[in-house]
């Protein structure tokens, strides 16, 4: 595996219309690493590929690969390839004919072409199905002959493209694991797009979370989950609660926050700030406990609560409770008992002690 | 009036007598349909019917002969006129599909200025009546002919090539109507995929973009060979002394009168049609 | 903002660009002219032309005299032979238009209700007479209708007196709704595929009989197809002059057969006035169109 970027976007912009589809957007992806790009729709990391792919140019800005600038290096002439959302496959030309266009194109001699065609087909389990024409394989084998059309190339960086969100899930769960064990075995960039959190941290080695063409935070899925660098970052990977309220007091890597309303609560700092800043504190719903006694060594949030609803999911129980006045909360309490004692579970209207520690809570900015 | 009646659901108490009017409605539907099929193509199987006739009146069956069809093919000013008639289709049919296919692909690629009123000058010969079209051309050739006295000397007449001219000027509407939709319903996607696999422009259009659209491409191809084929009041209008062209020759002929040849000469005609038809059918299913 | 990171600054982007947008448009251009060029030359110049004819005089041995003049127009809203045409023609294609729908759309339903499979072949059927020489088409009602005809032929071998049946008003209606009856059938079919007929059972259960859940619901949501059908059977129908012609003889004159005459055959010809003729008949069919599609598409609202 060679060291350093295989891709480097600098600053860059596009802007269509008078919308910044991409709005400054700065970003390193390393040799050989699997990059997603998570965001929901509109968020500008489908024209960030792009702009990778060489389908579009950049407004302002430089994108570099390996290196050297490919600003307005038109796709052919690029040493990258994709996979697209809808496969793309060439209707009127067999697997092996679409597997083995790339090739055509480069001029490789025919004798390696076949070669080459067998082991792409062999490497995505489908030898054998080279004669057959895309539109007579599953959803699941059309991915497959994609994926290998893009890789028998021996591209840089291979990009992806949502190209996981027309199979069921069942079939997305296999090929999420196989996309993986693939990208490990031929050592080439991956830059993967998604709107599915589930799917870009079970598979990467890093993320960008986008929103509104910009990269909030780049960073190892634990990094993402667990130090969310804002409140929008949080709230789309994983589930959390927010209050809001402002700080009104610091400490060395902590900070007290009050709501106005009566309620104080403290968090870990993730950014300096400074008194009198609006903020959030969010709490991931398994990180805080619900229980029946006081607990003996109070820590630093800790509060009387009412149970409002209760959802029995199965593998945990999902308790909301209010906390304050109008305000819910939720909690994840992992079902470690099996039991079907009614009095092992939580019920509508107990009371209880809801509590977490200091560094269970992020003190955010919006 | 007529109404729907496939949909009626069956409640068991009143369902007999609903069942029994939906049942009247819908066979007083098909024995309409059934009467519209007859008006349809009884004429046609008549004229086919009588051009194997003996009755020299060509409307009585008295008889079975092929001899009618022997003479058409003696008749040496038909013969001729068929033959200028193909080489019209077949001349127009290959530059309106050149041209109809690249104004296709500007009107379906581009934005520009000027594309709506591209649009209305393509859609103009489409539905403005034939006549109107036929006779501007007739004053247009007119015209420019005594332009062209006037600086030249030199006196033009209406030929085979002011026809062929002419055939092309509506043809190509309707070639570009037809690719278009081609073009449309063309996944773009397959050409960056194309490109991104390091095929230039150039051999994208022709290793993807092309292949793709040529069933529509053929399919505009045909449709205008059809239309220059049955076209009578255009080449009317457009044609000149001494050449004459096959619907012009059987006008002339069934003016004068019914005959068992002319009934002979039809049906030639409208077996071709029907040819095309079908081929033009099967290229369009091929897509699929 | 550009930062001393990025050496491609966003001027020389935007230069970049347009050089890209210069060599699009060389080759907009490419694809364009041929198409621009024929119909501008031999489509749209030539109505230019008859527009200009029939602003001029006409001469005593059929040339045109290039002096202006508003009496070709004054001619046709004058004289009685063509205001008739006009109105005749009209007619004409008002009946034409009425009777293929009558019978059109209770056709294009059947098709419509059949399995698909069956769908296909009913349709293809229709397709057919569509695609084949009009002028056959219209040759074969002559085998039928002539004097010695089909059917009279028919009504003398069982000892009936024959009928006078070509060369009347009634053969070029027979002649006209034959050849445009396609025309009418593809469109209305193609709207009442398009049509959700669980909204009748929705309007039978609410209460409306079958009779006015068809008017009050089927109707006016295929209305889209009855529009097109109409304008397509309706604009053909009155410029045409081979069926008139042919299935009514020098008796049913319409307007296609005058300009015909005013053209080619008259002695003289009077080109100045066939212009204004075609041109005053184009404006007319312009008016009725977008007057249908107003009227058509405020129902549709």
């Amino acid at each position: 595996m060679k060291d350093g970027y295989a891709i480097e976007m600098r600053d860059v912009v596009k802007r269509f219309g008078e919308v910044n589809a991409v709005d400054h957007v700065t970003m390193e992806i390393r040799n050989g690493e699997f990059f997603s790009m998570l965001g929901p729709s509109g968020c500008g990391k489908t024209t960030s590929l792009r702009m990778i792919a060489g389908f579009e140019y950049p407004t302002a800005g430089e994108i570099l690969l390996n290196g050297t600038p490919i600003g307005t290096t038109p796709p052919f002439q690029r040493n990258v390839n994709t996979v697209f959302q809808s496969y793309a496959l060439f209707p009127h030309m067999s697997v092996a004919e679409n597997v083995a266009f790339g090739l055509e194109m480069k001029k490789v001699p025919r004798a390696d072409i076949t070669r080459r065609v067998d082991e792409a087909l062999d490497m995505v389990r489908l030898s054998g199905y080279g004669e057959r024409r895309p539109r007579q394989l599953s959803g699941g084998q059309q991915q497959r002959v994609a994926l290998a059309r893009a890789l028998v190339n021996r591209p840089d960086v291979l990009l992806l493209d949502e190209p996981l969100g027309a199979l069921d899930l069942k079939l997305r769960k296999e090929m999420q694991i196989e996309l993986k064990r693939l990208q490990e075995r031929v050592g080439i960039t991956f830059i993967f797009v998604t709107h599915d959190q589930e799917e870009a941290l079970t598979m990467s080695d890093r993320i960008a979370v986008m929103s509104e063409g910009k990269a909030l935070q780049i960073g190892t899925p634990t990094e993402i989950y667990e130090r969310p660098n804002c409140r929008f970052v949080a709230d789309f990977i994983g589930e959390s609660n927010f209050i809001r309220g402002r700080v009104s007091d610091l400490s060395a890597g902590s900070a007290t926050i009050s709501d106005g309303a009566g309620l104080t609560l403290r968090g870990q700092l993730v950014q300096p700030l400074t008194v009198g800043d609006e903020v959030y504190v969010s709490v991931r719903p398994e990180k805080a406990r619900l229980s029946v006694q006081r607990p003996a060594d109070p820590p630093a949030n800790m509060f009387q609560v009412t149970v409002d609803r209760v959802s029995y999911i199965g593998s945990d129980t999902r308790i909301m409770v209010q906390l304050g006045q109008d305000r819910l909360f939720s909690v994840w309490e992992q079902n470690t008992r099996s039991t079907v004692d009614r009095d092992a579970y939580w019920q509508r209207g107990e009371q209880g002690y809801l509590w977490w520690p200091v560094e269970n809570a992020l003190v955010l900015k919006d | 009036m007529i109404e729907a009646s496939s949909q009626s659901q069956a409640r068991p108490a009143t369902a007999t007598r609903a069942a029994a009017r939906t049942n009247w409605r819908t066979v007083l539907l098909g024995v309409h349909s059934a009467l519209m099929y007859v008006f349809l193509y009884a004429p046609i199987v008549i004229l086919v019917l009588f051009s194997f006739t003996t009755d020299s009146f060509g409307a009585r069956l008295t008889g079975f002969t092929f001899s009618w069809y022997t003479k058409l093919l003696q008749d040496e000013r038909l013969m001729g006129a068929a033959w200028n008639t193909l080489t019209v289709a077949l001349v127009s049919t290959i530059i309106s599909t050149i041209i109809g296919t690249l104004t296709a692909l500007a009107m379906e690629r581009y934005r520009f200025r000027g594309r709506t009123g591209m649009d209305a000058l393509l859609y103009l010969p489409i539905v403005i009546p034939e006549i109107v079209m036929a006779l501007a051309l007739l004053a247009f050739f007119a015209f420019m002919f005594g332009i062209i006295q006037n600086i030249t000397g030199s006196q033009l007449k209406m030929s085979l090539t002011t026809v062929i001219i002419s055939h092309i000027a509506f043809s190509i509407s309707f070639v570009v109507v037809v690719v278009r939709a081609s073009l449309k319903g063309f996944d773009r996607r397959l050409e960056e995929a194309a490109r991104d696999l390091g095929a230039n422009e150039w051999q994208t259009f022709w290793r993807i973009t092309f292949p793709l659209i040529l069933p529509g491409i053929i399919g505009g191809a045909l449709l205008a060979f059809t239309i220059s084929l049955d076209d009578f009041i255009i080449s009317f209008f457009t044609t000149g002394p001494g050449t004459s062209l096959l619907p012009i020759e059987v006008y002339a002929q069934v003016k004068r009168a019914v005959t068992p040849k002319i009934n002979a000469i039809s049906t030639v005609m409208l077996v071709i049609s029907m040819t095309l038809v079908a081929l033009s059918q099967f290229v369009q299913r091929q897509r699929r | 903002m550009t930062t001393d990171t990025a050496p491609i600054s966003e001027a020389r982007q935007q230069a970049l660009s347009k050089a890209i947008n210069r060599s699009e448009r060389g080759r907009l251009f490419a694809l364009l002219f041929p198409g621009l060029f024929w119909l501008s030359v031999f489509f749209a110049f030539p109505l230019f032309v008859i527009l200009l004819y029939s602003f001029l005089t006409p001469g005593p041995t059929g040339n045109v005299i290039w002096k202006f003049t508003l009496g070709n127009y004054a001619t046709l809203f004058t004289k009685d032979l063509y205001v008739n045409a006009y109105v005749r023609s009209l007619w004409i294609g008002v009946m034409t238009t009425v009777v293929c729908l009558l019978i059109g759309y209770p056709l294009a339903l059947y098709i419509v209700q059949r399995s698909p499979r069956w769908r296909n072949v009913l349709l293809f059927l229709v397709l057919i007479p569509f695609w084949t020489n009009f002028l056959v088409r219209t040759y074969a009602w002559m085998i039928i209708l002539a004097n010695n005809g089909v059917i009279n032929s028919l009504l003398q071998s069982i000892g009936m007196p024959r009928l006078t049946l070509l060369n009347t008003t009634g053969a070029v209606l027979v002649g006209l709704i034959y050849g445009e009856l396609p025309f009418m059938v593809l469109p209305i079919y193609a709207s009442i595929d398009r049509f959700d007929f669980t909204l009748l059972e929705a309007a039978s259960d609410l209460g409306a009989d079958r009779r006015r859940a068809f008017l009050r619901i089927m109707l006016p949501l295929t209305m889209p197809g009855v529009a097109a059908g109409s304008v397509l059977v309706f604009i053909p129908t009155v410029g045409q002059f081979v069926v008139s012609d042919l299935l009514g003889g020098a008796k049913v004159d319409m307007l296609g057969n005058l300009l015909q005459r005013l053209f080619t055959r008259s002695n003289p010809p009077n080109w100045p006035l066939g212009s204004a003729m075609a041109l005053i008949f184009m404006l007319v069919l312009t008016i009725a169109i977008i007057f249908y599609f107003r009227t058509t598409t405020e129902e549709d609202r």
